[in-house]
């Protein structure tokens, strides 16, 4: 679990999240979502330890960011995952190098335990037909199922995920957002995600933090979000006309 | 006041290049690639320019010292001087700032924009060592290429003086004329300051670029700017401090 308590960020004069507390579950998706400029991956980033805030808590399962030392600090990123809204994988390396390069750089295991955790992962994603393939010759639904692979590959306590099904086809994206609910609940991870795509939050969004100009409005679930009886929330789930065609009949 | 952040800056990248390493294997493999990228795959262009270069040179110079008073040996004497003191570590280094140096900004700059930097720090992975110092490893082999050029120098001085029907016994006489071990000394000392400089600079412009593919494409261009300046400046301080 990971829990933060008044949270403040500025860059310069501009304040980017104000105020901010939530409590992010195990073993549920979590997800942040408003429109763009929000603060959404700034907060998500303050949650990776990428960004400090001005202040505020920020607490992973009762350990207090604030009290940690660098290398608590370093360890707590080891039981970090993340998946990048552009995959970020590495191009010169295969999928399976993908998959393995955080075991090859953060763990002594024999080359065949190294290959065969990366294969379970790879093969949990279902891309066993592509491992010798450059991120460049597979899809981007593939790249980002490589990415989930990486992300979990260490198994991470946390999972962090910016805007994984960004540029997708609703379909493809629909695939990602299951694929990584099922992660979520088969390895137990909190996970954090960042999105404005409707489906998404649909689909599975069992704790749900709004945000608008830096601001927590809305807190709640999938199903509490159709009927939020907040004018910004409402305007952000219902700003396509379709939606509102459909909330009408 | 951005000149002296951006000084500081990159004193500091450079210090956290050297600090959390990773792995020995990791290390290896990575600095094995890069002197395949930056200092062997270099070799071609370097070989042309040299072998051309030399042959201007001495052609330029055997033009300039066509009085019946003066030895023909002067010609190759001063062909090795312009060569040894000057064209191969000074002149090759602005050519490999555009070579070495755009390739390094534009490799590291497409990592941060499409995030793939931020997939290392995420990982807990010191990117600055993981990225910039196997490039500064592997140009530490950069004098290999400095000898090379010098050699190739000379040799394309020596057939150009071949072909203007100037004897190679007095070219090869004039090469070995008044030869001062120091200043060999001089410019291995200049080049391997030089390699440090065609491996951090560009790095830095790639490592704390902003934007997106467009301004890839303009940090590189900063990069071969600076790095380029830069040469030149620590070139005269250098032959200051040891020539003058």
């Amino acid at each position: 679990m990971i829990e933060i308590k008044n949270i403040f960020k500025s860059f310069g004069k501009s304040e980017v999240l104000h105020d901010i507390s939530a409590r992010f579950e195990r073993g549920k998706t979590n997800l942040i979502i408003g429109q763009s400029g929000s603060g959404k991956t700034v907060l998500l980033k303050c949650l990776l330890g990428l960004y400090s805030f001005d202040q505020g808590e920020l607490i992973y399962d009762n350990v207090y960011s604030s009290k940690m030392n660098d290398e608590e600090k370093m360890n707590i990123k080891k039981e970090m995952g993340m998946v990048f809204q552009g995959s970020a994988l590495f191009d010169s390396l295969s999928v399976l190098e993908n998959v393995r390069f955080p075991l090859d750089m953060l763990t002594n295991y024999s080359e065949k335990k190294k290959n065969e955790i990366a294969l379970k992962f790879i093969e949990r994603v279902n891309l066993n037909d592509a491992i010798n393939k450059l991120p460049s010759e597979i899809s981007g639904g593939m790249q980002k199922r490589v990415g989930i692979a990486r992300a979990i590959v260490l198994n991470p306590k946390y999972l962090f995920c910016d805007e994984p099904n960004s540029g997708l086809d609703p379909k493809t994206a629909i695939v990602i957002d299951n694929l990584i609910q099922e992660i979520t609940k088969e390895y137990n991870i909190t996970t954090v995600i960042n999105s404005h795509d409707m489906n998404s939050v649909i689909e599975i969004g069992e704790n749900i933090i709004f945000l608008k100009e830096g601001i927590k409005l809305w807190q709640g679930n999938n199903k509490e979000i159709l009927d939020s009886k907040n004018i910004e929330v409402e305007d952000f789930v219902y700003s396509s006309e379709l939606v509102k065609k459909l909330k009408k009949n | 006041m951005k000149y002296l952040r951006d000084i500081g800056k990159y004193f500091l990248m450079v210090k956290l290049s050297f600090t959390k390493p990773c792995k020995k294997n990791i290390l290896y493999r990575l600095v094995f690639k890069e002197i395949n990228d930056l200092v062997l795959d270099s070799i071609p262009i370097v070989s042309i320019l040299s072998f051309f270069i030399g042959g201007v040179v001495s052609i330029q110079m055997a033009l300039n010292l066509e009085s019946p008073l003066l030895s023909k040996t002067l010609i190759g004497f001063a062909t090795r001087q312009s060569v040894i003191l000057e064209f191969a570590p000074t002149f090759i280094s602005i050519i490999m700032a555009g070579k070495v140096g755009s390739y390094i900004t534009s490799s590291i700059g497409t990592m941060r924009v499409t995030e793939q930097i931020d997939a290392l720090e995420v990982m807990g992975i010191n990117s600055l060592n993981y990225l910039v110092f196997p490039k500064i490893i592997a140009m530490l082999m950069y004098p290999f290429i400095i000898t090379f050029s010098m050699f190739l120098g000379l040799l394309g001085g020596l057939l150009a003086m071949t072909l203007t029907g100037v004897p190679s016994e007095a070219y090869i006489q004039g090469i070995q004329m008044d030869f001062d071990i120091f200043h060999v000394t001089y410019s291995y000392i200049k080049t391997l300051v030089f390699s440090f400089i065609l491996a951090t600079v560009p790095a830095f412009h790639g490592f704390y670029m902003k934007g997106g593919a467009l301004d890839v494409g303009k940090a590189s261009t900063q990069s071969f700017y600076w790095t380029s300046i830069i040469i030149i400046i620590v070139n005269y301080i250098i032959t200051q401090l040891l020539l003058s």
